[in-house]
């Protein structure tokens, strides 16, 4: 492929793309080539700048400096039409399609002349129907884009782009929404694409499929390329250096003498929306100094146990003790208690984006004597105070406390929690995903400031969908399938392949059926 | 008097009236539902309105045409849209603010306006309005005939653009590309299509549709401009799009029923004016209408990106 490119004009080269939103430098002078035919991966963290450039290509942004070009010619900047008559086809990666509409109308939509008296709704469906063959790519025309599982969506976003007759076809993290299965016939059509001649440009921070699905590797870090290497000559040590910047290493938990229980569920049944999420006779106890993972495919009950925990939702059987009381659902209560709950969604039930930081920062703690006076009038100067001393402590990069939170970046909205949530130096934790999406260096943060408190004498329940990060943390893992849980194991004790069987129901059903 | 009412609804009478009433209501709950099915609430209908039926009016007052002043009416309202959108659309601020605001002017601005053209008027001046057009044949039929067939030609243009306006919504590109404008801007950008252009010119358009329903209520339905004319009928508008769930089709139904009660409740009134109060005549279809809307607007659903602003260069 290299020395290919030597005799041959790339199809696609980027030329110095510097992007700046504020202070941030997004793209910082990014230079490269993509060539007829390959898969070129653009590997790099949560925030390094992927989707950025990507957008600067489709003319969604416009780059301060530098240029494009196709074909050697300059690729107008800022305009979405003239990227799309270039051959550029984008599969976002919050897909871009409109949920009421069909399959056919979203895919349609601006290949016809606007003022055009009628649209020719039979040949698009003879083209679509011609794509999907050749392609693999099925879809049914007439299905409103909201009935299509992830899969077939993305499925009719590629339809989009080939549809316009894309030469260059980007996909911004496709696999991040994908099961496995399905990632596997998405890469079987890149093959077939590029077999035509198509060039593609795949996005994504999974090593693995990097490895075996491209043939080129270009890493980002903090806007820049950090590095250009043809993927059979890459490892994926060296892969993860250059994403990372220096080796970071995941914290892991060392033992520790547990203390007091500080939950305990006994025969708990919870009533949920569905049949699986819905707790069955669940039975736990967490002592302090201890951090209990909890296993499972997302949907199997763990929304369910997170709401009884967190006092949004209440037991209709069974015993529920947190902190030496009976569950409640009061989460002021609950927090007034000890408890303190980092929510699985940070945008929707984390904070308030439209809010300050210091708002956030102290919303759980805004009748405490530090912050109010007489118990109810916020003290604005001390709670300032307060928050530009946690800002500190947890690193969280922002301007200043009276910025808007819904601005920060995944990973210091999660600070931000964390801040609100230890700073109050909680007895019994509830961590929800808590480094769902973030990058290496926020996960390793957040899991070691789990430790402290953990060593602080916290009792922390874990849930997570991530097997890596439940061995590494827990004392002991429970398992969750539909609405029922194991009695937690000691993780030593414990192989990935015996919480993955218990994932899927195996020894749950056996143990029920006895 | 339940007798009675049917005896009414058997009426051709009834039937014209409710057809006269039904007109203008059509024009602007097409306007509204153009406007909002490109994502862009226009609570400016109320004046665009008021701002119509001057402006038609004030057209033919000064020697115009009819036909010439309900293009002047549109003309007007568009400019009002283009206005709307320039905030809403262009500048991204709150649709609900601005169209308010623009209710708020474009209303006084009609009457400072017919006050500064005829400051010495005191009954209001009339014009001679559109005459109904009785189509020939069609209106011999009974009942039908004179309910439907017998109106002026504006009426028939009102009814007329309510599958007009269905087919450019749902037959061809551009239709599309408004509908898709209210649903996910984004996904209109990511086609190479400009949805400011898009939006912008739905705005402008409706708002026209607008216009021509206020011009109606003088050049139609009466013959003078006066003050408070329009009385909320761009109220009642909003809330139709909401009852007929953005739906051309279902508009109409909509218009009629709110209509038909309008109708009825006049010769309601008549017939039992002794006993009951006539304020409660005229609040019937209001308190029904919201009855309706109650029920039909639980199933309603609306545009995903109606009052949600694109900018560029905003994340994606
Ligand atoms: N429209 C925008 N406005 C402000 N900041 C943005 C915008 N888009 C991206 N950013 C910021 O630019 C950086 C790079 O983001 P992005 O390109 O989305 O990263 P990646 O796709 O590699 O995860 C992030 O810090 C992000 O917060
Ligand atoms: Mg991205």
């Amino acid at each position: 492929m290299t020395h290919k490119s030597v005799s041959v004009m790339p199809l696609l080269s980027f030329r110095g793309i510097t992007k700046r939103f504020g202070p941030l430098v997004a793209n910082d002078a990014i230079s490269l080539d993509l060539n007829q035919g390959e898969v070129l991966a653009l590997l790099g963290e949560n925030g390094a700048g992927k989707t950025t450039l990507m957008n600067i290509l489709f003319g969604h942004y416009v780059a301060e400096e530098g240029e494009i070009l196709v074909d050697g010619a300059p690729l107008p900047p800022g305009s979405t039409d003239a990227a799309i008559q270039a051959g550029i086809g984008m599969v976002h990666q919050h897909f871009t399609l409109a949920e009421n509409l069909t399959v056919l109308e979203n895919i349609t939509l601006g290949t016809e002349p606007l003022f055009a008296w009628r649209r020719d709704i039979k040949a698009a469906r003879t083209k679509i129907a011609d794509m999907a063959a050749e392609y693999g790519l099925h879809a049914d025309p007439d299905k409103l884009v909201g009935a299509l599982s992830v899969g077939e969506r993305q499925r009719v976003e590629i339809l989009k782009a080939l549809y316009r007759d894309a030469r260059i076809l980007i996909l911004d993290e496709p696999t991040a929404v994908l099961t496995p299965q399905e990632s596997d016939s998405l890469f079987e059509t890149l093959k077939k694409l590029t077999a035509k001649g198509l060039a593609v440009i795949f996005i994504s921070h999974k090593l693995n499929e990097i490895l075996n699905h491209t043939n080129r590797v270009v890493v980002l870090r903090r806007g820049a390329v950090a590095g250009t290497v043809t993927t059979s000559e890459a490892d994926r040590a060296g892969l993860a250096r250059m994403m990372v910047g220096e080796e970071v290493n995941r914290p892991k938990v060392t033992s520790m003498m547990p203390g007091n229980a500080v939950l305990r569920l006994t025969h708990v049944d919870c009533q949920s929306d569905s049949e699986a999420q819905s707790l069955k006779d669940v039975s736990l106890e967490i002592r302090a100094h201890e951090i209990i993972g909890l296993a499972g495919v997302a949907g199997n009950g763990q929304r369910t146990l997170a709401n009884l925990l967190s006092g949004l939702a209440t037991a209709d059987a069974g015993d529920v003790e947190i902190l030496g009381a009976p569950g409640v659902a009061d989460p002021t209560e609950l927090v007034r208690r000890g408890v303190g709950r980092i929510p699985e969604d940070r945008h929707a039930t984390g904070v308030v984006g439209e809010m300050p930081l210091w708002e956030n920062l102290i919303s759980e703690d805004r009748r405490g004597a530090e912050i109010a006076r007489a118990g109810f009038v916020i003290d604005k100067r001390r709670a300032l105070e307060r928050s530009k001393r946690l800002i500190e402590e947890f690193d969280i990069r922002c301007e200043g406390p009276e910025a808007e939170t819904r601005l920060l970046s995944g990973g210091n909205m999660q600070k931000l929690i964390l801040a609100r949530v230890l700073s109050r130096g909680p007895e019994f934790i509830l961590a929800n995903q808590p480094v769902r999406g973030l990058d290496e260096g926020a996960i390793a943060y957040v899991q070691s400031r789990l430790l402290q408190a953990r060593a602080d004498g916290a009792g922390v329940l874990l849930i997570s969908e991530d097997l890596d990060e439940l061995f590494a943390l827990s004392d002991r893992i429970a398992v969750m399938y539909h609405g029922r849980l194991t009695p937690p194991q000691d993780t030593a004790g414990l192989t990935v392949g015996d919480v993955g069987l218990l994932m899927s129901g195996h020894e749950a059903e056996s143990a029920h059926a006895h | 008097m339940i007798g009675d009412i049917f005896e009414i609804l058997l009426t051709a009478g009834f039937w014209a009236a409710t057809i006269r009433i039904v007109s203008p209501l059509i024009l602007g709950t097409l306007g509204e539902l153009i406007c909002e099915r490109a994502g862009v609430l226009n609570l400016g209908i109320e004046g665009i309105m008021t701002m119509g039926a001057m402006a038609g009016w004030m057209w033919v007052f000064q020697g115009g045409d009819l036909w010439g002043g309900i293009v002047f009416a549109a003309f007007i309202g568009a400019l009002f849209g283009l206005f709307h959108a320039s905030f809403t659309v262009y500048l991204g601020l709150s649709q609900h603010v601005t169209g308010i605001g623009i209710t708020l002017f474009a209303s006084s601005l009609s009457y400072y306006v017919f006050r500064m053209l005829l400051p010495d008027a005191t009954t209001p001046p009339k014009i001679v309005p559109f005459q109904p057009y009785a189509i020939p044949g069609l209106s011999d039929i009974p009942v039908i005939g004179e309910a439907l067939f017998s109106q002026t030609p504006l009426t028939y243009l009102a009814l007329l653009s309510v599958p007009a306006v269905w087919y450019v919504l749902e037959r061809t590109p551009l239709g599309l590309a408004v509908r898709m404008a209210g649903e996910n801007p984004v996904a209109v950008e990511s086609q190479g299509i400009d949805v400011l252009a898009v939006r912008t010119g739905a705005v402008m358009v409706g708002s026209a549709f607008m216009a021509i329903g206020g011009a109606f209520i003088t050049m139609s339905a009466f013959d003078a401009f006066y003050f408070g004319m329009i009385n909320g009928r761009g109220w009642i508008c909003v809330a139709l799009v909401i009852f007929a769930s953005w739906r051309p089709g279902k508009a109409l139904l909509g218009a009629l029923l709110f209509a038909g009660l309008d109708a009825l409740q006049v010769r309601a009134q008549q017939l039992a004016g002794a006993q009951i109060p006539y304020q409660f005549f005229l609040m019937a279809p209001y308190v029904l209408s919201i009855a309706a809307m109650v029920v039909m607007s639980r199933r309603a659903s609306y545009p995903k990106a109606l009052l949600v602003p694109f900018r560029r260069g905003d994340r994606v």
